[in-house]
């Protein structure tokens, strides 16, 4: 496989020397599906630090602190962003999807796996 | 057996949705692969967490002042560290004993001590240790290793989102004088979930 991004690159990624460090576990699948698209080719990695300094801009000139609380929220968009822009999905998937999956949670106890086909099957997931 | 129920649903917040929903599509597409994700967040999340937990443990052992608040009030003590949740879950310290393991499951990825021990490994995820850590605590135990006496008690806690669980291991043996930098690395992340015991000294 290609070498590891060039994570200087990249404006403020919170990192310290041995590498990034996430607080949640959605703020590593954002940023593992990311390296993982940038590898297969989807973009370059001065492709996506642009599209996340565009976001970071963003909020800046909305004038949200900038803080690590907030960082991979942008990463987030960032990458709905790029994806969609490269044709790797849509919007409207996107927001499908999105529905689907609140209706999948909100119908599975706590404890149970939270699959797409909950709903299909009914709440109860018998 | 588990300390309690928690009977509400699993909704996910806003942002937790956008991530599915995107990494839902970009596996159907081929274009991601969920395992390979997994292998990749741990190769970068290796230090996070794991290493924050054991200098709480390695604390613990040398200091009885810092174990005895570390018992008692989990969250104070470990934020003394600087090691703090960002949603106000409260964190409690289980004690190992002689006649005492305990084991740390949780029903849902979310709950989990991630200031003290970073991202929950895969197989913490995965249904089989979810449903089988409570039914048959000591067959999930001995699938990593661990083989207890049948004298000690194993107790099985289940985390929820207010509330998460770090076990702090028995203190090994021949490890008197040693450093608390140089205890700290006997810290494994399996020995503060209780799937193991913390390392013997080389």
């Amino acid at each position: 496989m290609s070498a590891l991004p060039d994570l200087d690159a990249l404006p403020v990624l919170p990192t310290d020397k041995e590498g990034p460090v996430f607080k949640e576990p959605w703020e590593a699948q954002a940023f593992a599906m990311t390296v993982k698209l940038y590898e297969a080719g989807h973009f370059t990695w001065k492709e996506w630090a642009d599209y996340l300094a565009a976001e970071i801009a963003a909020a800046r000139d909305r004038g949200e602190p900038d803080t690590g609380e907030t960082y991979y929220t942008y990463w987030l968009t960032a990458l709905e962003r790029i994806a969609t822009d490269k044709g790797l999905t849509t919007a409207a998937d996107l927001s499908d999807r999105k529905d689907a999956w609140d209706r999948a949670a909100k119908a599975t106890p706590h404890g149970e796996p939270i699959l797409l086909d909950r709903i299909a099957r009914g709440a109860d997931g018998a | 057996m588990t300390g309690h129920d928690h009977q509400h649903d699993s909704s996910l917040s806003p942002t937790e949705l956008r991530v599915k929903a995107l990494e839902s599509l970009l596996t159907e597409k081929g274009l991601v692969d969920p395992a390979a994700l997994d292998i990749l967040i741990e190769t970068y999340e290796n230090k996070v967490g794991p290493r924050n937990g054991a200098r709480v443990v390695a604390r613990a052992w040398t200091d009885p002042d810092y174990k005895k608040r570390l018992l008692e009030d989990g969250s104070s003590a470990i934020a003394e560290l600087g090691y703090t949740g960002r949603q106000g879950e409260d964190m409690v310290v289980l004690e190992n004993t002689p006649s005492v393991h305990n084991l740390v499951v949780c029903t849902l990825c979310s709950c989990y001590p991630w200031p003290v021990l970073g991202l929950p490994p895969v197989w913490y995820k995965a249904a089989p240790y979810r449903s089988r850590a409570v039914i048959d605590p000591r067959g999930v135990m001995a699938e990593f290793g661990l083989v207890l006496d049948d004298d000690v008690e194993v107790r099985v806690w289940d985390s929820t989102a207010e509330l998460r669980y770090l076990v702090l291991p028995e203190r090994p043996a021949g490890t008197d004088g040693m450093s608390e930098e140089a205890l700290a690395e006997l810290v494994t992340r399996d020995s503060m979930i209780g799937t193991g015991l913390a390392l013997q000294p080389k």
